[in-house]
Formats: C-alpha cells, structure tokens, sequence
C-alpha cells in the first residue's frame, strides 16, 4: 500500500538548513496497522505530511497504492488526499462554524456528492461513532473523546485506502484514548484499512501490529508487538 | 462553480461575520449611492440649463441692431444702425445654406382688446419661416404665409396665453375672430404655443411684417433679422454668420469688429459651449464617484484578507480533505462578488429611490430640473460592481489557495 525509499527531506529558512529525514525505507501492506514513535524534532511528523501528500519529499521515491507521488500540482495531490487518504488530528482539527454533520460531509462536498446524499451518508457514520443525537451540535459543545470521533467519522467518511494519524489521542485523558483506540482498531479489523498512527505514548503503540521507531532522520528500530 | 453548496458556505461564513460584512458592505453601498447621486445630480443641473434653451431651434442664429462702440472710416462712436428691408434682401441672398431666415420688428408692448376684454401683449410682425427659427407648435390653425405677406393681409396668430386671457375660456372659438391691436382689426389664423419659459414668448401675437410696416407707419425699418443653419458643420454656421456680419457692416459702414454695433445671439455657439461643459462635469464626476468606489472595494478587499487570514486553518483543513486550489479560490471570489453585488445594489436603489423621490418632490428650478439615472448608468453601474467585487476578491483568493495545509494545521 505504502511504498517509500530512500526519502530525504531538507527544510530551508534563512540561512538554516534544516536536514529532517535522511534517507527513510518503509513498506506498509494493505490492512496493516503501525505505530510511529520518536522524539520531538525526530522527522515523524515530517514523514506523516509527506505520506499525506501535504508536503513534498526532495529524495527518493514514494508510491501509493501503486501511483507514484512525484511533482504533483496542487490540484493533483487535492484530489489524491480526498481519494486515498483520511486524517486524523490531535487537535481534531474540525470546522468551527460547522455542526459534527457537516464537518463529516466536508470530504463528500469535494467530491461533488449531493448534498442530501451527503449528509444521509454523514448521519450514518455518526451513528455508527454513537453520535447521532449529537449531529447537529457545532465542535465546541462536544467533548474531546466526542470531536475527535467526528474526526474519525470525516477521516472514513471518503473511503480512504490509508487513515493518517498525527497523535490522535494526544489531547485526550487516558480512558478516552483506549476508547479511541478501540475503534481505530475495529476500523482497520473489519473494514481492512491501512493505518499509520503517530504516537509517543507507548501504551498506543503497543495496540498496533508494529511499532517504528525514528531518531534524527532515520528509522533505528522496527518492533513487532 | 455556482453550486447551491458554494453559496451555502458563502452565507454561514457571512452569518458568522455579521456586523463586519455589514460594515465593508456599507462602504461598497455608500460609493455607489454617491455615484449615483452624483449623476443623477449632473443630468438635473443639465435638464435645467436646456431647458433654458427651448424656444428656439438650437442652430438658430439672432441679428439685432444697435450702436457702434468703434470707430470707422472717419465715423464717430455711438451711431445707431438701422436694419431695412435692404439688409434683409441682402443677407438673404449673400449667405448660402441656411434653412429659414425671417426679419421682425419690435413694436414692444401693444395694447390689445377684444370686444370688452383688454391686455398688452407683445406683438411681433415677422416672415412666415420666424414659425421655424422660433420652432413654435401650431395648436389650431396656421402660422402666417407668404400670400399673407404679400398682400399684406390683417392676420394674426397668437399665442395660448393671449387667447386664454382676451377670451376668458367664454368663448371658446377664437379662430375668426377679430382683435384689435392699435386700434387696427387683425383675423385670428392661429394659436401656438411656445416652448420657451419666459411669460413673453408665450404672450405673443405675430403678424405679417409687410401689414406692420404699412399700418403703422414704420415704412422699411426691421429691427432683427434672424436664420437657422440648417445641416451645416458649426464651421459652416460659423463662415454663414461671419458671411451676414460682413454683409451688414459693408451696408452699414461699421467695423466688422465692432462688438456693439450688431447684436448676435447665436443658438448653436451657447449649446456648445454647455455641452462642452455638462461633458467636462460628467467625466468629473464619474472620477469622484469611481473614487469613491475604489474606497469600499479596497475595504472589501482587506476584510477578506483578514477573513483569509483567520480563516488559515479552516482552509488547510478543507485542503487537506480535498479541496482543490481552484475551488478555494472560488469561494473566496464569490463571497466578495455577493458582498460587493448586493451591497452595491442596494445603494444603486436607495440612489435611484432619493432621485425619484426629489423628482416627485421638488419644484424644477430654473437651473435644476428632473434628476434622474437612467438604464444604461444603472447597467454600467451593475456592471462596474460585479468587476469590482471579483478585483476585491483577487488578491484574498490567491492568498487563501496558496495556504499550505501542514503550516495550516500545525499546533498552536
């Protein structure tokens, strides 16, 4: 599903250059469940942008699902995301102004689906994170726990080949987190989506199929758990 | 593009932001309700001044008499100059091209009656082509002929007004009738009425000139010889009067720049001129009000940076669900569209409302007249918005659709 090798990125601001990934191999097969784990400033969170195309590589070669990602325009990569890949935040990253309905629709919108059909679509996935008599309320009458079951709900919502986690329990309390966790697992279980989880908690890690570990730019440790 | 969507996400982001909207909005509504205002404002100062100009056709050029200021071949200043028949004979056939041309006397006020009805009006004995330069309307009968001139028949047309006040609405027949002007009998032939606002020319009796000259007593004497120029260039009218001057100044003996000695009113010269002038202020005002308007559409314009900028997060959201570049740029372009579009419309209303409204209201004055903004300013007007609005939202679209998602997303 996932192909990468050898991918360097450099970051330039100023004067600085910044050397953030060098030289990163990994495979991910279609229905596998991994965990990212590092230091702050290792490069995990610069691989996972990369990996969403939210970000170009300066080396090597990537392949999604078999398509290779390389000098994409804008337009090219949007449409990529919205077909390929679903995101998950830590800070949940849902539309203020929007009810958990419409924030889950959003990905449909682009893809040009009708609105009514949207939004029966939207209700279904709520239903199925156990918020559908929250559908109507807007982000910030819900709990953590709740947002980012939206957040899942959106992420799925465009049937996506691999869900993209960036610390997606990171603002959450501890039972939360296993709560989450529960569904990210049932998720990639019975509807055998690839899943890429950045962590640095290693109880979450432990729930995943493997565990890699990057320090400074480079993948040291490859666990099996 | 237009999607039901589109303008759904348009609205809740407006609902959000209502007073600010409001407020850049007001900017956009008050430039165009200037605008409009502005020219609506023009186009009543320069109803007002043409309708100064009614009575009268507009090439129409006036010759009247008077004493020279200069001297000339030895002869002192302060000479009077008598038109005659002559002159009129002579410019007649010296100028080429003209339309119409007529000679008349001034016999000033006259007492009038008919039967036991009395008034003094002015009475105005011409050729039959003053009907033409005058651009009188015929309301019953005719004007004078030329039979009348030649035989020097007792005839008259007279004005609406000198009808209505010899006859008093009694009798409501004046064709045929006779009236008295000096004691002498003259048959009504006509009533016209005069477009020109001065009482006078509406209280004016004409009568044949040759019949004047012989009943009272002013032999060959003609006070005003006037012509119109009919399809010349303004450089032909010019070269016709210059033509006319030298005519009379050679018959006269008077410097033919002179500035006293002849009168001249010349119709086409003064419509120029102001034309010139209503121009002039036209273009002024369509450049204060453009200004004004290049002042709401930069706030438009600035709000919707702010609006972009606040906004960072939800777009790099939007991004990173799938939205394209193209789409972003849309969104941000309509928004400015509908907040310029509709703010504007309801200025150009409230704009067209005032004018209709002082129009209804106020009594034309002599130099301020129906103020109005037709269709096609209206038209310019919307059309100039829309360009607007989308030129407001440029600038903020390129800047939304360059965000770039991770710096969008990352944490705070």
């Amino acid at each position: 599903m996932i192909n990468i090798s050898n991918i360097h990125k450099t970051y330039i601001t100023g004067n600085n250059k910044l050397h953030v990934l060098k030289g990163i191999d990994l495979k991910v097969e279609a229905g596998e469940m991994i965990s990212v784990m590092g230091a702050s400033g290792s490069g995990k969170s610069t691989l996972l942008n990369i990996l969403g195309i939210l970000d170009n590589h300066d080396h090597g070669e990537y392949l999604l699902s078999g398509i290779k990602i390389e000098h994409l325009n804008e337009r090219k990569a949007a449409q990529l995301r919205n077909k390929y890949l679903g995101f998950v935040f830590q800070s949940f990253n849902l539309v203020s102004f929007k009810n958990a309905a419409e924030n889950v629709a959003l990905p449909l919108y682009y893809q040009n689906v009708k609105r009514k059909k949207r939004n029966l679509i939207a209700m279904e996935y709520l239903d199925r994170m156990g918020l559908k008599e929250w559908a109507h309320h807007l982000p910030n009458e819900l709990s953590g726990g709740q947002k980012q079951r939206v957040a899942i709900a959106r992420a799925l919502i465009g049937k996506p080949k691999v869900i993209l986690a960036d610390e997606p329990t990171g603002a959450l309390d501890s039972v939360t987190s296993q709560e989450v966790m529960d569904i990210l697992t049932d998720i990639n279980k019975n509807e055998n989506i690839t899943m890429l989880i950045v962590t640095h908690e290693l109880d979450i890690a432990r729930r995943t199929q493997k565990t890699i570990r990057i320090t400074d730019g480079l993948i040291t440790e490859i666990v099996k758990n | 593009m237009f999607s039901l969507d589109r303008w759904q996400e348009i609205y809740l982001t407006i609902r959000k932001n209502k007073l600010r909207t409001f407020l850049t909005g007001f900017a956009v509504a008050w430039g165009i309700f200037m605008l409009i205002i502005l020219l609506g404002s023009g186009n009543g100062l320069e109803n007002g001044v043409k309708e100064q100009f009614k009575g009268g056709a507009m090439n129409g050029i006036w010759i009247s008499s008077g004493v020279t200021s200069v001297q000339y071949k030895g002869l002192k200043t302060g000479r009077e100059i008598k038109f005659t028949d002559q002159d009129y004979k002579l410019i007649k056939n010296s100028i080429k091209g003209y339309d119409h041309i007529s000679a008349r006397l001034f016999l000033g006020s006259v007492l009038v009656s008919y039967k036991n009805e009395y008034g003094t009006f002015f009475v105005s004995p011409s050729h039959p082509d003053y009907g033409y330069i005058k651009e009188v309307q015929i309301l019953q009968g005719r004007f004078l002929n030329q039979i009348d001139i030649r035989e020097c028949r007792k005839v008259a047309t007279i004005g609406e007004k000198v009808k209505s006040q010899l006859f008093k609405g009694r009798d409501t027949v004046a064709l045929e009738k006779y009236i008295n002007i000096k004691g002498v009998p003259f048959k009504i032939i006509g009533i016209f009425r005069d477009f020109g606002r001065d009482d006078n020319e509406q209280k004016r009796i004409y009568i044949p000139i040759t019949t004047a000259q012989k009943v009272f007593y002013t032999s060959n004497v003609i006070n005003q010889i006037s012509f119109t120029t009919g399809d010349a260039s303004p450089a032909e009218a010019d070269a016709m009067l210059r033509k006319a001057k030298l005519t009379l100044s050679r018959s006269h003996t008077f410097s033919p720049d002179d500035p006293r000695a002849i009168d001249i009113m010349n119709k086409s010269e003064d419509v120029k001129r102001f034309n010139a002038l209503f121009a002039g202020i036209r273009m002024f005002i369509w450049i204060i009000g453009i200004g004004t308007i290049i002042a709401g559409i930069v706030g438009v314009s600035n709000i919707m940076m702010i609006s972009v900028k606040e906004r960072t997060k939800e777009i790099g959201i939007r991004k990173a669900l799938g939205a394209t570049p193209g789409s972003i740029i849309g969104l941000i372009m309509q928004e400015a569209i509908l907040i310029t579009g509709f703010a504007g419309y309801v200025g150009l209303v409230l704009g067209v409302g005032l004018l209709e409204l002082i129009t209804k209201n106020m009594p034309p004055s002599d130099f301020f007249r129906n103020p109005e903004a037709n269709f096609a300013i209206a038209v310019g007007a919307t059309i100039l918005l829309i360009i607007a609005g989308a030129f407001a939202g440029f600038f903020p679209a390129i800047k939304a659709a360059a965000i770039r998602p991770i710096e969008a997303l990352r944490e705070e």
